[in-house]
């Protein structure tokens, strides 16, 4: 029998915050390079709950355009940037992304798309390190240069780091848990796939000495507000953010601490 | 200005929480906070209470200030809400103003 033209689906199930994503293309190449940056995030045996089929193209193949663009359209999301566009339906549970054979791109459409979820759901992903101790989650918010490196590389050993960059937080129930992810930041290190109860928000400061000052709920909404990771401009999930930051500063303590970057500021963290 | 009617707009999401009622707009993201008189006017802009009738019975009742300079607080904070998008400023009725939302504590 001749050559019938078929190609093999490569496909991997990336399970992120209890949501399993399948992910398919045609290169084993590029299948052999997700389960590499996932690796412990891969769940073959889940069922998915959202398919995206990824075309590779030749990088600079697809637009110049550099800063990113999330809308809704006709019922469809999309994203767009120089180096990919993905567009999905979430009715359908299905979606589309073009891009070339890097994982800078896919890691951004995943980052979006679960930005996106999450919003409806009454969850957040925040510019946040986050670390589970003694069976609780602690994110540590700031901007670049905040530290949110420097106390992820400061975690003692019983600590479980979640991400040193992305953290990932969904309501489940009456109250919020801190999921692990592979959204690494400069550590370069993927976070541990667990989860624990959110116990406490820390937005970061160095400086000379460490110390913990709670902040009232209008500040504390102000600051979360800054650092959570959401692109699109849409009012009803905007709206829906906002009602998420609220009510997790209604039950989460918020503190500002200032650290001296070394690991005795571990010892405020418990 | 305070013959006019207030309503609160509808492309916002206010909360109230621990005392300050925190409003923000769905087009910018812009927050604002409301301090205690703020609130009182915010929590009346029904759309069919004049703001005159809001300082008058809600504002000179409830807080201990003078009805002339309660009068100018209310009309600057009414024309900064405006500016914003927050709030609507008619000379008419207005029919469109959002529910006010419970406090949560």
């Amino acid at each position: 029998m001749g050559d019938l033209g078929t190609v093999a689906v490569q496909e991997v199930t990336i399970e992120i915050g209890g949501a399993p994503i399948a992910v398919r293309s045609e290169s084993p190449e590029f299948r052999r390079m997700l389960e590499g940056r996932y690796g412990g995030f891969l769940s073959p045996d889940s069922q998915p709950v959202f398919e995206f089929d990824v075309e590779l193209m030749p990088p600079g193949r697809i637009t110049s355009q550099e800063d990113i663009s999330v809308r809704l359209e006709q019922g469809r999301w999309l994203i767009e940037r120089g180096d990919l566009r993905a567009e999905w339906d979430q009715n359908a549970k299905r979606g589309r992304i073009v891009q070339s054979a890097n994982p800078y791109s896919i890691d951004v459409a995943l980052r979006i798309f679960h930005s996106l979820m999450l919003a409806r759901k009454g969850g957040l992903l925040v510019h946040a390190a986050s670390a589970v101790r003694n069976g609780k989650a602690f994110l540590f918010a700031g901007v670049s240069g905040a530290g949110k490196t420097t106390i992820s590389r400061l975690a003692p050993p019983d600590a479980l780091l979640l991400t040193d960059e992305i953290s990932y937080v969904r309501r489940e129930g009456q109250h919020f848990v801190a999921h692990g992810t592979p959204f690494a930041g400069e550590l370069a290190r993927v976070g541990e796939n667990v989860q624990a109860p959110l116990a406490a928000l820390y937005l970061l400061h160095q400086g000379q000495e460490n110390s913990i000052e709670p902040l009232g709920h209008s500040e504390a909404v102000r600051r979360l507000m800054e650092n959570v990771l959401f692109f699109a401009n849409d009012p009803e999930l905007v709206s829906k953010v906002f009602e998420t930051v609220c009510e997790l500063v209604r039950q989460v303590p918020v503190y500002r601490l200032t650290f001296v970057p070394d690991e005795r500021v571990w010892e405020l963290i418990r | 200005m305070s013959s006019a009617y207030i309503a609160r707009a509808t492309d916002i999401a206010a909360r109230a929480l621990g005392g300050e009622m925190m409003i923000m707009s769905a087009k910018d993201s812009t927050l604002f906070t409301l301090n205690p008189v703020a609130t009182v006017i915010w929590q009346s802009a029904d759309g069919k209470t004049p703001l005159a009738t809001i300082v008058k019975e809600k504002i000179c009742a409830e807080f201990d200030v003078d009805p002339a300079e309660a009068t100018r607080d209310a009309e600057g904070f009414v024309r900064d809400l405006a500016g914003h998008g927050i709030l609507i400023v008619s000379e008419e009725p207005i029919n469109t103003a959002k529910p006010v939302q419970g406090e949560t504590r």
